[in-house]
């Protein structure tokens, strides 16, 4: 990965940034949305976000884990278990982030 | 007010350590933060960018992630429709979730109104300013924890509190557990198009339940 690479990414993720959340305001003509693109637009999110997350809790340099002792396979069910108890996203960073570092500190898994 | 100081507060520090930790290295960390202005965005393509998947599965993946704010910009329309092009350009790259929670819930009535922009202004370099702020600071201290700690993974669990966030229906559900053993089964696949895999899957899963079982589908009340 070079910088310039890097760099081209990041433009093209501004103007994302500006695409998507100007979509509806910045044409003059109103497009009318399709009842199939307004429900496909509900399951793209949490696809893309299932998709960059699962493999980054399962697998270690492209395979799936080998063993059970990965502090983030807890970290994770930890952040999980706690957004259904409370709801919190906030709470759930801190949870699985505080699981993180007792199981990599305490038995360096 | 002070709920929401601490969330943008706790949001940028973890999307600015995670950028430290992912490997794109510090003047891209900077960059990303100071340009791009979408932490869940940032946070998903991260892990593409540090291994270098092609630049068209990188946008692919922020284009579905920043989706919501396709749906929100419809709601903006009445308000800033009659604005010259430019300044809705300008405003565009500023309207993030906090903004427009906060907007919609100031100006219920969707008209035009003197009132608004100075308010939207307001409102949004504030909400600027403590991202980056946060963001920034998250990029300084992850230089001083050791990355056998793992704090970078305090952005996957952030990606997944907002996907458990979005599982509110059993279609939902079915879908992003479709999306994440695809991804996972797809691994292997070069220039990391198991994520496109993944989420090709997902939404068509999703569209044929909405069709086949709308009892699924629909939002328990």
């Amino acid at each position: 990965m070079s910088l310039g690479w890097g760099l081209v990414a990041i433009v093209g993720l501004t103007l994302l940034t500006i695409i998507t959340r100007g979509f509806f305001f910045l044409a003059e003509r109103e497009w009318p949305m399709p009842d199939w693109l307004a429900q496909g637009l509900r399951y793209a999110p949490l696809a893309a976000l299932a998709a960059v997350v699962a493999p980054e809790v399962v697998m270690l340099e492209g395979r799936l884990m080998p063993t059970w002792k990965d502090a983030r396979l807890f970290a994770a069910a930890a952040g999980l278990a706690y957004f259904f108890w409370r709801r919190e996203i906030l709470g759930t960073i801190v949870a699985g982030t505080a699981v993180m570092i007792t199981l990599r500190l305490g038995l360096g898994w | 007010m002070s709920g929401i100081a601490v969330g943008i507060g706790a949001w940028g520090l973890v999307t600015g350590m995670a950028m430290a930790q992912s490997g794109m290295g510090l003047p891209l960390a900077l960059a990303m933060s100071l340009f791009v202005f979408a932490g869940s965005a940032q946070l998903a393509t991260m892990p593409l960018i540090a291994s270098g998947a092609p630049l068209w599965v990188v946008w692919a993946t922020a284009a579905c992630v920043n989706l919501r704010f396709v749906i929100f910009s419809a709601s903006w329309r009445p308000y800033l429709i009659g604005l010259p092009f430019r300044q809705r350009l300008r405003i565009a790259y500023f309207t993030a979730d906090l903004n427009y929670v906060m907007f919609m819930r100031r100006f219920p009535d969707p008209r035009p109104d003197a009132r608004q922009l100075p308010y939207f202004w307001g409102g949004s370099l504030t909400n600027w300013g403590s991202w980056q702020l946060s963001s920034l600071s998250g990029i300084a201290l992850a230089d001083a924890i050791p990355a056998h700690w793992g704090i970078g993974f305090a952005g996957t669990l952030a990606l997944l509190g907002l996907l458990a966030s979005l599982l509110t229906t059993p279609a939902a559900w079915m879908a992003a557990v479709l999306a994440g053993t695809a991804a996972v089964a797809a691994y292997a696949l070069p220039l990391k198009l198991n994520i496109v895999v993944a989420i090709a899957a997902a939404v068509a899963i999703g569209l044929l339940l909405e069709r086949a079982r709308p009892d699924l589908a629909a939002r328990r009340r």
